[in-house]
């Protein structure tokens, strides 16, 4: 992976220098809160619920042993033990005090890591496919030009100060599994007739309290082309975007209010204007970034090892068939470490986790590691050989659930339980709905299923584009949760239907057991995977079972 | 004929660890919720905001949250301010742990 060079690392310690003075300021009161406020957001520090937060960038979602150890460290030393992985790829300390933070990013820039633009009003962390360099269906590893875009985009001069924040996500698969189409840019990697790689580039999409999937403005895009393209889109944004209602401030509804014809020409007019200033520095800078990102030195061994031992071990088996995917290489797999162990906090982990896996990415996967958007550690080379030691360790650091792509591997935001804008709780409706199913002993036989949860409108928990998506409200001074039905994050993005009137607290988990009652009788075969039962059959059947009983309540 | 007012409490985080406190009646600031003043009516509430406002270095953000009398004091009337008198709900963490 990339290495700092010297001119990052001078630019983040420098940063760390000036916030620690900024820290002394305020709390000398040479500053005053409304003065500190942008200056700490900047640098990642929120004030929650309970208490401050720290929201550490982990660009592209690649970290190394080294690093994870050392969010581990600040774990113990600064916090409580544990960090949480977030949609966004980054992880949060939730118990940071403000005096430590200078002392936390220190210890972050150690180690090459910082909290730089995870939040305010700029280009925020860059997230990719989480199976980048990896995966069987890659046409190239996306980070490359993902780290482009960080070094671009970080500190721009034009782009700090932009109407609302700005994500871009990228993939270098076919299959999308960045969630690109509900971005702000979505970048998917393509070839055109000739076979050279590009990119379809599409533009205004997000979740949030106007979701909307974005809109290609480009078919192919040169990879040549990528960062003037992508300036003249933020360009335009820049210009056109609404400053005067926050909710109307992001570029989907600059995209929405232009017209997405009129929007294509003024980013290609202001594309013409700009591919002449790039001279072409811009491609030496990416020659040299591919070279960090070479493949490892991949083993030759057999893997008859590993054949036995998925025919003998049914518990291994389990866990192979959920938690592996397709390696470039047919001799490699993809480990995902389920974050998600039943009753569990979605993409919590201890900080004697983070050392294992730290420790199994140098033993068993070339020290190479990933941070998912659905809030999973993955282990992007495994040899297959190594596969059965590798779980056995998995499972003794409690890491061995074997439910990725399951009902149980939840998307939840913080929610209530400790983020100030949150309208309700999500943490606790993910662990009761993941314990039942568990109970039941039915997560195998249902398949598939992606169940998202945010605790407020803003969608952090991706509730759009969950199979099942839940939203968490607060309807009277009550919780109350609102079901979507049908959405999907994959490249045949959709956003989730309403059923109806939410749930109180303690009906949420029957209704959702409904649902999944429902979808297991509906279903025409066992292969049937919930999202296409409910695209063969519409929302009526589930809607039937989520409300039955109803009217001869209402009527009683 | 105005609204009748709902009783509130003075409510912030503190500077340095975050921590939600509330503005008792002899000026302190605790980390419980029934030691809070409980407020009874508006103008009273906004002298109390400001005197809380003003103080800089020591909280942030203070604004008034609703609040209704019990037993032992104050207690919440939302389910927030309930969840901010105690802490998250998926670990012993926050002032459920920390004020036993």
């Amino acid at each position: 992976m990339y290495s700092y060079s010297e001119f990052d690392e001078a630019f983040v310690r420098e940063r760390v220098a000036q916030f620690t003075q900024q820290v002394e300021r305020r709390l000398d009161g040479s500053l005053t809160e409304d003065e500190f406020r942008p200056l700490r957001l900047m640098n990642g520090l929120y004030l929650q619920l309970h208490a401050y937060m720290l929201r550490v960038a982990i660009p592209y979602g690649t970290i190394n042993p080294h690093q994870m150890r050392q969010l581990a460290h600040i774990a113990d030393t600064w916090d409580k033990g544990y960090g949480h992985f977030t949609t966004r790829q980054n992880i949060q300390f939730n118990w940071p005090k403000l005096q430590d933070v200078p002392a936390m990013l220190q210890a972050l820039a150690d180690v090459g890591m910082h909290a730089i633009q995870t939040s305010g009003n700029c280009v925020r962390n860059v997230t990719a496919d989480h199976f980048a360099g990896a995966a069987a269906d890659e046409i190239e590893d996306p980070r490359p030009v993902a780290e482009l875009l960080r070094q671009w985009s970080t500190d721009h001069p034009e782009f700090q100060f932009l109407p609302r924040k700005f994500k871009i996500a990228i993939t270098g698969s076919p299959n999308d599994r960045a969630v690109t189409r509900a971005h702000d840019i979505g970048l998917r990697m393509v070839r055109n007739a000739a076979g050279e790689p590009g990119f379809e580039v599409m533009v205004g999409g997000g979740l949030g309290r106007t979701p909307m999937i974005a809109h290609t403005v480009r078919d192919f895009l040169p990879k040549a082309d990528l960062l003037p393209y992508v300036e003249a889109v933020l360009s335009v944004y820049n210009t056109l975007g609404r400053r005067d209602n926050k909710y109307k401030a992001r570029i989907k509804i600059t995209v929405h209010e232009t017209g997405k014809e009129e929007i294509t020409r003024l980013i290609e007019d202001r594309f013409a204007e700009l591919r002449p200033l790039f001279g072409g520095n811009d491609q030496t800078l990416l020659a040299e970034i591919e070279a960090a990102f070479a493949p490892p030195a991949f083993l030759s061994a057999p893997t008859d090892g590993y054949d036995a031992f998925y025919k003998a071990d049914p518990v291994f088996r389990a866990w192979a068939d959920t938690n592996l995917h397709a390696h470039k290489r047919a001799d490699y797999a993809i480990v995902t470490v389920s974050l998600k162990a039943h009753g569990e906090t979605p993409g919590d982990a201890t900080s004697a986790q983070m050392r294992e896996i730290a420790a199994l990415a140098e033993d068993y996967g070339h020290s190479e590691l990933r941070i998912s958007h659905e809030q999973n550690v993955i282990l992007p080379h495994v040899h297959k050989s190594h596969l059965p030691a590798l779980h056995a360790r998995l499972v003794k650091a409690g890491l061995g659930t074997a439910n990725v792509g399951l009902i149980s591997d939840i998307i939840a935001c913080p929610g209530m339980d400790y983020c100030a804008l949150a309208t309700a709780r999500s943490i606790p409706i993910a662990q009761q709905i993941a314990t039942r199913f568990d109970a039941l002993d039915l997560e195998h036989e249902i398949g598939p299923l992606k169940i998202k949860i945010s605790g407020c409108i803003n969608a952090c928990g991706h509730h759009h584009v969950g199979h099942i998506g839940i939203l968490g409200l607060d309807r009277a001074g009550v919780e109350n949760y609102q079901i979507t039905l049908g959405g999907d994050g994959t490249e045949t993005a959709t956003i989730g239907e309403k059923t109806g009137p939410g749930f109180a607290y303690d009906e949420i988990v029957p209704a959702v057991e409904r649902l999944v009652r429902a979808y297991l009788s509906l279903r025409s075969s066992a292969e049937e995977t919930f999202l296409e039962t409910y695209r063969r059959t519409g929302i009526d059947p589930f809607k039937a079972a989520l409300y039955e009983g109803e009217d001869e309540q209402d009527a009683a | 004929m105005s609204r009748r007012f709902i009783p509130k409490v003075v409510t912030a985080n503190r500077l340095r660890e975050g921590d939600v406190v509330y503005l008792t009646a002899d000026d302190r600031w605790s980390l419980h919720h029934h030691e809070a003043e409980l407020i009874e009516d508006d103008a009273h509430a906004q002298m109390r905001l400001l005197h809380a406002t003003a103080q800089k270095l020591l909280v942030v953000g203070a604004y008034l949250a609703d609040a209704k009398p019990g037993p032992d004091g104050p207690e919440p009337v939302h389910f927030r301010e309930e969840f901010r008198t105690r802490g998250p709900s998926n670990y012993m963490h926050g002032k459920q742990a920390d004020l036993v």
